[in-house]
């Protein structure tokens, strides 16, 4: 079975096509940070008309890729939530016409369902049960995953996102768009010791997250330095900021393999492209005997390969989409019925 | 005192308490629009008043800032905005937000300076400014009398004894 895979719940329009022993044969996605360094951030107004411009291209695109034909399609998969529904409808509505036209099976996919299986993406897969940290500009999430549809949130963030967090402290420190790369190209310079910041560690035993006051801390920090500031005490308060997100990050997920007593975490969202997460997070996996999972950065990301591969899981269990479904803005995965949808 | 005010907030626990009178008040219909500088305490403010509104303490109220739009339901539906990646008033239209500020629920939006003229006249914008690490200013104004009585109340309530946290 040859799956195509669409997603547009956030900036960027993605497709994909995905072999049935999940190789995959095209990955497309529409990058815009070069449009958005300009404005110092992402633009919704030009993604969201991008998602209308995009989807027909990035599709084709996708088959061309592929070297297939949209006939070779046996199933379509679009991301169905969670989001804003004026860009999940413009994936979604496509995909639902596709399948009209071709004959052929569709079906709605949870975003992050997307996120917690992207793992099987790669050559080496993981073993259920794992846990997976997804860590992106809008989500900071710790996840038991105990098969293709049973998911279980363990703890998420109450506040900023990791991903916000950087953003929003690059944009404080004035060193530019996106805020994670900067920050990274400080802190590599930079001392971590330098500035004393506080790690929201919460209740105990708690596996949230909270980077507000960590963000708020660096405020207060930057505004003390006032009129002494260099690119030293910026790349040290940058280092330190990152140590601070990176610890509780490794910290929390660690404490949770400890809790549910599981071997293995699957790290998935935009923020695990950050260096000092996946070094420091893999250091103390090994030391701790957990077995860690990186998966690719293209697959870690937003991308509809992910959407292929979960959507293609879930017709084999539930079977296909209906016409009448409709996209939903807010997710209660692993919150509610602990399954799929 | 008409239908603005100013409020020293001494603390984030104050804060917190400010924020939870203010939504006790709220009525369907209401909008919020929140202004001030980055680390001002928006978010924090949002989740005081969506406590007060009787928004499910288990409900995590964050930041919606990528998501642009995060929805609770609540003694009355809660919408929570947040206009820091939006450009004006096109970007507002454009992605159907403006939408949620004439619902039956109460819409309370992060960085309305980003697109000021998308909302009602009858918003009541609060813009917090930092005195220093722990304080803030809340300034408050609307162009609606339906805030005047209760922007009173509020100040009267956060003069007096505590409630309960």
């Amino acid at each position: 079975m040859i799956t195509l895979g669409i997603e547009s719940s956030c900036d960027d329009t993605a497709a994909a096509v995905l072999d049935d022993d999940d190789t995959i044969r095209a990955n497309v996605v529409s990058g815009q940070d070069t449009i958005h360094a300009r404005f110092g951030g992402v633009v919704p107004e030009l993604a969201s008309r991008r998602h209308m411009e995009a989807i027909t291209v990035v599709v084709d695109e996708a088959l061309r890729r592929a070297a297939l034909d949209l006939r070779d399609i046996d199933l379509i998969a679009a991301t169905q939530g969670p989001g804003l529904i004026g860009s999940l409808l413009v994936g979604f509505s496509y995909a639902k016409a596709l399948a009209f036209t071709t004959g052929r099976p569709f079906v709605g996919v949870d975003h992050m369902a997307g996120h917690l299986l992207s793992a099987f993406l790669e050559p080496v897969k993981p073993c259920f049960p794992y846990l997976a940290l997804i860590v992106s500009g809008g989500t900071t999430a710790l996840f038991r995953v105990d098969d293709f549809f049973t998911f279980t949130l363990l703890g998420r963030t109450r506040d900023d996102a990791a991903g916000e967090a950087f953003d929003k402290v690059a944009r404080l420190l004035g060193i530019g768009y996106p805020g994670g790369p900067a920050i990274s190209r400080y802190a590599r310079q930079g001392d971590a010791e330098r500035f004393v910041l506080p790690r929201a560690w919460l209740e105990e035993g708690s596996l949230d997250f909270s980077f507000s006051g960590l963000k708020t801390a660096v405020l207060n920090q930057y505004r003390q330095i006032g009129d002494h500031r260099d690119d030293r005490l910026l790349a040290d308060l940058c280092a330190s900021f990152e140590q601070a997100v990176v610890d509780v990050l490794v910290s929390k997920s660690l404490l949770a393999a400890k809790q549910l007593a599981v071997s293995s975490l699957v790290l998935g969202g935009g923020v695990s492209a950050n260096t000092a997460l996946r070094t420091i997070l893999t250091d103390r996996c090994r030391a701790a005997g957990l077995q860690l999972y990186l998966p690719a950065v293209q697959h870690c990301t937003d991308n509809a390969a992910m959407i292929a591969f979960a959507g293609r899981k879930w017709l084999q269990q539930k079977g296909p989409g209906s016409w009448s479904d409709d996209v939903f803005s807010r997710s209660q995965l692993g919150q509610v019925s602990q399954t799929f949808r | 005192m008409s239908n603005s005010g100013k409020i020293i907030l001494t603390s984030p626990v104050q804060t917190g308490r400010f924020g939870r009178l203010l939504g006790a008040l709220c009525e369907p219909g209401d909008v919020i629009g929140l202004g001030g500088d980055l680390g001002a305490g928006k978010t924090a403010l949002t989740q005081a008043i969506a406590a007060g509104a009787g928004v499910d303490p288990a409900e995590y109220v964050n930041s919606p800032s990528f998501a642009l739009l995060h929805e609770y339901h609540g003694r009355i539906p809660f919408y929570h905005m947040d206009f820091y990646r939006l450009h004006g008033a096109d970007d507002v239209v454009a992605l159907g937000l403006d939408e949620y500020l004439y619902r039956s629920g109460i819409a309370v939006v992060e960085w309305y300076e980003r697109a000021e003229s998308v909302f009602p006249d009858s918003t009541l914008f609060v813009d917090l400014d930092i005195v220093d690490a722990g304080r803030r200013f809340a300034r408050l104004r609307s162009g609606a009398l339906s805030w005047k009585q209760r922007i009173e109340q509020l100040t009267d309530r956060l003069a007096g004894t505590p409630d309960k946290p």
